[in-house]
This record gives C-alpha cells, sequence and structure tokens, in this order.
C-alpha cells in the first residue's frame, strides 16, 4: 500500500511582488507569472470606481469625526486592492469581508446606508447577504476565512460553481483561523481565494512583529496551494492575480492565496493616533506609491482618460459623497424591541417576558 | 450522490435492544437519507465511523460526499459549518471529545450563535453541532469536561441533552431539522445505555423537560448522565419511604420553567444535579429559576449536587467526584423535614 504524497504547490512565489503598472504610471518591467493585465477599458472602470472609493472613505471619515458614525475604519490607500479584487468576482461568487472592507461592499453595490450601518450603531449587519452574495463584514478577525471556505466547499458539493473570495489582513494572518481555513481549503480543494492585504500594520503593530517570515505568500507552499504576491497598490496586477485565481478555482484547481503589498495610509479608526507608532516620513512615501495616481497616469498616457474624462469621474464621486452626507444625517429609526426578534428561528418564552419588560419601560417613558 | 430508499426509516415491527450509540448513529442514517443537504463531517467519523462508533457505516453507504473526516481543528470544523449553512446545507460536526470542543469556542460564540440576529433573521445557520460530553468512561485528562454553563450562557443557541436512546434517536432528529443552531450534548458514559425499542421514535418535543418518575416528597432535576443517577436514587429512597418525582431537564437553553415549577409545587423540594463543577455552573441557573417562580410554594432551599469546583479528576479518582445517589440522599438529608 502506498501513500500519496501531493506533489504540487511547492514553488515558492517571486520575491518581487507582480505589478504591471510602476509608480509613475508606467509600464513596470517585473516578472508579472504569466498574468494577463486588463484592459484599458476594464483599467478605467476600476480607477473609476477607486475615485469612488476614495472619496467615499474621505466622505465616512470625516462623516465619522463629526459624530455621524460610532466609528470607521477606512481602507484609504488600500484602494487598488479592495476595487481590483471585488472587480474580479462574478455575479454569483461570495465576497467573505472584514470591517475595513466597506470600499469592497460598495463596488459590489450595497447601498451607502446598509453599509453604514454597522458603524452608525444602528444594527450589527445592515444589509442582505443574499441579495448582495456578501457575508456579514467579520469583526473577530480570520473567522471569516473559514466561512469562505465552507461556502465554497457547499458550492463544490453542490456543483453550484459559485467561488469564495475572503480578504484578511497581515495582523489576521496570525490567527489560528487563518491557518485552518487555508488548510481546510487545500484539503477540500475549495474553490476559494485568499486575499490577504499587507497593509502592514494590524492596529499599531507594525509587520515585523506580527511575522519573521519573508512573505506571507510563501505560506501557500506549506499549504499545498500556489501563492503569488503582488503590488497591492497597482490595480491591473490585483485584477489579472485575483482573475486567475478565480478560474483556476471555477476549473476545479482548489483555492489561491494572493498577498498584496499595501499601506494604510490613515489611522485604524478614528479613535486611534497613528502618531504614536509611525512616523509621517514612511506615510509620505507610501503616498508616493498612491494607486490612483499611476493608473491615471498609465490611462491618460495610452490615451483612455483625458481632463474632460476626469472631470465627470471627479463630479460622480461628489454626488456619491453628496448621497453618503444625506444617509448619515438622516435620523435612523430604531425598535428597541427588535433586539428580540431574530435571536432564534424558534421563539423562547423567557424573550417575550423580558420584551414585555423593555415595552413596559418604553411605554412609561412615552416612546409607545 | 447516494439516494437510500425510504424503506430504510420505516417503522420497525418489533422493539429490539437499543444503545444510545446506536440510536444516534440511526439518526444521522435516516436525516441523511431524508435530506441531502445534511453532511456529517469532524474528526475520524469517515472509515472509522468516530471514537465512539457513533456514525459508524455512514461513509459506506452515503459516500465521502456526504460523510467525511475533517482535519484536527475544531475551530475549522465549526468555522466551515457556518459557510456551509450560509450555502443552504445542514452540517452535523462532531467535536470529538468535550474539552477538544474549546479550540471550536470563539467560532460557536461569536459565529454560529449571533448569525442570525445579526442578520436580522436573514441568515439562519441550521448546524448541530455534536458534543459527547462529561465523565464516568475512565477517560484521561481533557475527556470527560461538561461545558454545557458555557454554551448555555451565550443567546443564540439551543443547549439539548439526552439521557436514554429514545430521546437520542428523536433530539438529534429534531435537532438537525431545527433552524437554530443545537449543541447536541451527548453523555459518553451513556453510550452503551440499552433500552427495548422501535426506530424511527418520536418522543416529547426536545424543548420539554418531562417527568420520568412521579413522586410527592421531593423534586429531581437532571440532565444526560445524572437522570440515571437520580432515577437510582429513587429506587433507594423508596425503600426508605421518600416519594421522589425524577425530572429530565432534556433542554437546557430553552429551559421549560413550565414543567419544572410544576413538578416544584408538587413537592416543594428540589435539588439539580449535574457533573460539571458546581460554581457558576447551570445548577445556579435552575435554582435561581425555580425559586424565583416558586418561592412561596418551596419548603426548602434548592440544593445543587454536582461534581466538585475542582478540574475533573483522574480516572481512579472519578469515584469519588462524582455525584452518587448516595451524595443525592445525603443531600436530601440536611434538609429540616420537619418545616
Amino acid at each position: 500500500m502506498s501513500i500519496d504524497v501531493p506533489t504540487t504547490g511547492r514553488a515558492l512565489p517571486e520575491l518581487q511582488p507582480v505589478r504591471f503598472i510602476g509608480a509613475n504610471g508606467q509600464p513596470a518591467d517585473t516578472d508579472t507569472a504569466g498574468l494577463t493585465p486588463p484592459s484599458l477599458s476594464t483599467l478605467l472602470g476600476l480607477y473609476r470606481q477607486m475615485v469612488h472609493v476614495r472619496r467615499f472613505e474621505a466622505q465616512v471619515t470625516a462623516l465619522t469625526k463629526q459624530g455621524r458614525l460610532a466609528t470607521y475604519p477606512s481602507a484609504a490607500g488600500q484602494e487598488a486592492t479592495e476595487v481590483g479584487a471585488t472587480t474580479a468576482l462574478g455575479p454569483t461568487d461570495w465576497l467573505f469581508p472584514t470591517y475595513r472592507d466597506s470600499a469592497a461592499l460598495l463596488t459590489r453595490g450595497v447601498p451607502v446606508a446598509e453599509i453604514l450601518a454597522a458603524f452608525r450603531g444602528d444594527w450589527h449587519c445592515g444589509f442582505n447577504p443574499y441579495e448582495y452574495h456578501i457575508s456579514p463584514a467579520a469583526t473577530p478577525l480570520a473567522t471569516q476565512t473559514l466561512h469562505a471556505t465552507g461556502y465554497a466547499m457547499a458550492s463544490k458539493l453542490k456543483r453550484r460553481g459559485e467561488c469564495t473570495l475572503t480578504f484578511f489582513g497581515d495582523g489576521a494572518s496570525s490567527e489560528g483561523d487563518a491557518h485552518e481555513a487555508l488548510n481546510f481549503a487545500s484539503v477540500w480543494q475549495t474553490p476559494t481565494v485568499f486575499v490577504l492585504q499587507n497593509n502592514q500594520y494590524a492596529i499599531s503593530t507594525p509587520l515585523r512583529a506580527q511575522s519573521n517570515a519573508t512573505m506571507f505568500a510563501d505560506r501557500a507552499a506549506g499549504y499545498g496551494i500556489p501563492g503569488i504576491r503582488v503590488d497591492g497598490n497597482d490595480v491591473a496586477a490585483v485584477f489579472a492575480a485575483v482573475s486567475a485565481a478565480l478560474e483556476r478555482a471555477r476549473d476545479g484547481e482548489g483555492p489561491t492565496l494572493i498577498e498584496c503589498l499595501t499601506y494604510r495610509i490613515e489611522s485604524h479608526t478614528n479613535s486611534d493616533d497613528p502618531t504614536r507608532y509611525r512616523d509621517s516620513a514612511e506615510v509620505d512615501h507610501w503616498k508616493q506609491l498612491d494607486p490612483i495616481d499611476r493608473v491615471e497616469k498609465y490611462l491618460r498616457s495610452h490615451g483612455a482618460l483625458d481632463d474632460v474624462g476626469n472631470e465627470e469621474i471627479l463630479a460622480s464621486a461628489e454626488v456619491l459623497a453628496a448621497s453618503v452626507r444625506d444617509a448619515m444625517n438622516t435620523d435612523s429609526e430604531l425598535d428597541p424591541t427588535e433586539i428580540f426578534a431574530h435571536v432564534y428561528a424558534n421563539p423562547r418564552t423567557h424573550l417575550r417576558e423580558q420584551q414585555a419588560i423593555l415595552e413596559a419601560e418604553l411605554a412609561e417613558a412615552g416612546r409607545r | 450522490m447516494t439516494v437510500t430508499a425510504l424503506t430504510s426509516t420505516e417503522e420497525d415491527p418489533a422493539p429490539t435492544s437499543v444503545t444510545m450509540a446506536k440510536a444516534l448513529n440511526r439518526a444521522l442514517h435516516d436525516s441523511l437519507a431524508e435530506d441531502e443537504n445534511v453532511v456529517v463531517y469532524g474528526e475520524d467519523v469517515g472509515r472509522l465511523g468516530g471514537v465512539f462508533r457513533v456514525t459508524d457505516g455512514l461513509q459506506a453507504e452515503f459516500g465521502t460526499e456526504r460523510v467525511w473526516d475533517s482535519p484536527l481543528a475544531e475551530s475549522g470544523i465549526v468555522g466551515t459549518a457556518v459557510g456551509m449553512a450560509m450555502a443552504g446545507m445542514r452540517p452535523v460536526v462532531e467535536m470529538q471529545f468535550d474539552a477538544y470542543a474549546y479550540p471550536a469556542f470563539e467560532q460557536i460564540v461569536s459565529q454560529v450563535a449571533k448569525m442570525r440576529n445579526r442578520t436580522k433573521g436573514r441568515v439562519s445557520l441550521p448546524i448541530t453541532i455534536r458534543i459527547p460530553c462529561a465523565g464516568d468512561i475512565g477517560g484521561v485528562e481533557h475527556h470527560s469536561d461538561s461545558s454545557e454553563a458555557y454554551w448555555c450562557a451565550t443567546p443564540g443557541l439551543t443547549v439539548v441533552t439526552p439521557s436514554n436512546p429514545a430521546d437520542a434517536y428523536s433530539m438529534l432528529r429534531e435537532s438537525i431539522a431545527s433552524d437554530d443552531p443545537v449543541i447536541f450534548m451527548e453523555p459518553k458514559s451513556r453510550y452503551w445505555m440499552k433500552d427495548q425499542l422501535s426506530l424511527p421514535v418520536t418522543t416529547a418535543p426536545m424543548g420539554r423537560a418531562q417527568v420520568v418518575r412521579a413522586g410527592n416528597d421531593v423534586s429531581l432535576l437532571a440532565y444526560g448522565s445524572t437522570v440515571r443517577t437520580a432515577l437510582a436514587a429513587a429506587e433507594v429512597g423508596a425503600e426508605h419511604g421518600l416519594s421522589v418525582e425524577v425530572v429530565d431537564l432534556r433542554s437546557l437553553s430553552p429551559f421549560d420553567d413550565a414543567t419544572v415549577s410544576a413538578s416544584v409545587r408538587k413537592t416543594s423540594r428540589a435539588a439539580v444535579i449535574h457533573e460539571a463543577a458546581q460554581f457558576g455552573g447551570f445548577g445556579a441557573e435552575v435554582a435561581a429559576r425555580v425559586t424565583e417562580r416558586n418561592f412561596v410554594h418551596l419548603a426548602a432551599p434548592i440544593l445543587r449536587i454536582t461534581g466538585f469546583d475542582t478540574p475533573y479528576p483522574p480516572p481512579k479518582l472519578e469515584e469519588h467526584y462524582l455525584p452518587t445517589p448516595e451524595r443525592v440522599l445525603d443531600a436530601i438529608e440536611t434538609w429540616d423535614w420537619e418545616l
């Protein structure tokens, strides 16, 4: 009796991240791992969405400082990864995001008020997951990577052709669930794409305190799956890598780990103070590697974008920002007794008793 | 995908001797046969049939796409079940031993229990998490824990535990069919307990407690493994002229206040029995609920007859830790019966 030893997936990724567009908008000359870059028209759409996302993040951050939201984790600076990965998904595919992935939710068409319900304190998840094929944003980090693996397993067993994509970060990569998800996905050969957004910080904890490995993408080899490292500030590279991974997944070739090198320009949330743990020179360095500027330059130099076209994109981003202000400046109407409504599918007597206590309190306060 | 003929779930004509393990096995079998969205996975549940053989023969009959061995990682097992349930499956997962469920604590408490509420009822997670629990099997360290208090303290979870083969079958079928996630606690020491019965069998709804022995002097409130302990205490008590009522709680969350209160109002005295340690244990909840609802009917304080507030002892000492019928009767004697 022989014991099967897997022989695939042992090659380590290249140290140099895959990049199509350099920081100044010039075509990059790095190895692109056989990936196909998106067309100019696709790239224009990605640019448009990135501009929208950045305006959205800025507007929500401003509203949070004004007290309209309880807290907000911005993904400013990570637009290429958020938009590039999410746009590559097919309509029936599922996204398993974290709390820092509002940009991905926006990209997938979730209405602003539903995205921000959690951060303004209205309800934990403001959208219907089945409507947008997005799971509730995970706050306990890395838990969602297992959900993505499980969903993909069901899709595989039922031959439904749906793939899953999960975002997680350099911090979450230290959680046991991230390891378990990569291993389960490999053993079960599920159609799952793991997008590790290496944004250099877990709140204040820097990368060097998180991992001593050369890179996260290397880990893929240990799980027997392909791993690739891309410039997470190059939307073309992210889109191409995720598209290829989804194609593999759809062809029954299992999961892929994609490490996207990027940077969290903003603080962790509005309650964080990044001046305590990083200096402005570092932030300025990453601002030179901005994911949006480079696409704009690339598109202009290839004749796919001019001033008129760009003005239209910026103007439409302002329309989005206005809709964010409108949504957040409208007071939400909440029914306090709803906290009892959804706990169980099968109603419970003692919850009805407790609800009666709250209803009496509300009536006494003249709120009923 | 294998579809089993429905003849296998038809009523068997004559009662036969059935162990709890076999009843559970049959429940899994019948749920797999009835609903193609049911899948069974966990550590060693495939070819081996589980370390307690509860999944014996299921992989052979239903194939590796319905019943399979997972990697050894309990958070992974439960976390993937969350995703599968979101996709419309009804996963039934096994935690090999009680204490080995702890790595899955976060997934159970923060994800399984809360998903329905978080999504305003849009995402239900019909997951059954089977946990072989409690001691009295000579198990080495970490193989005899009673973890029910952790699960019961978590809104969103349903926590049930059968004490006999018929309930084991019926309650597991009901758990798998439930749209709420269920922690299904199987008292290991009762796996080999036999009853004469015909399968399939439908017993009382799993949310209900059951009076399994009627009496007038005292209500013993027990669940899982301690129901047999309580019944044995009742037998000895009867020899001494004590009329003991035994209530099998069956469901810990939700708790059947009505049945328990009716029993306590009849007898005026109650003791709750469990293997788990006393401090912060489930018995405290029982005592509090029963007192709040029945104080004027009580002739004595409610007793908790439980394991000691120590880690579970090594196998050669567990007989000194577990509540025995003698300890139950000794505790009852401490009441002032003249009141």
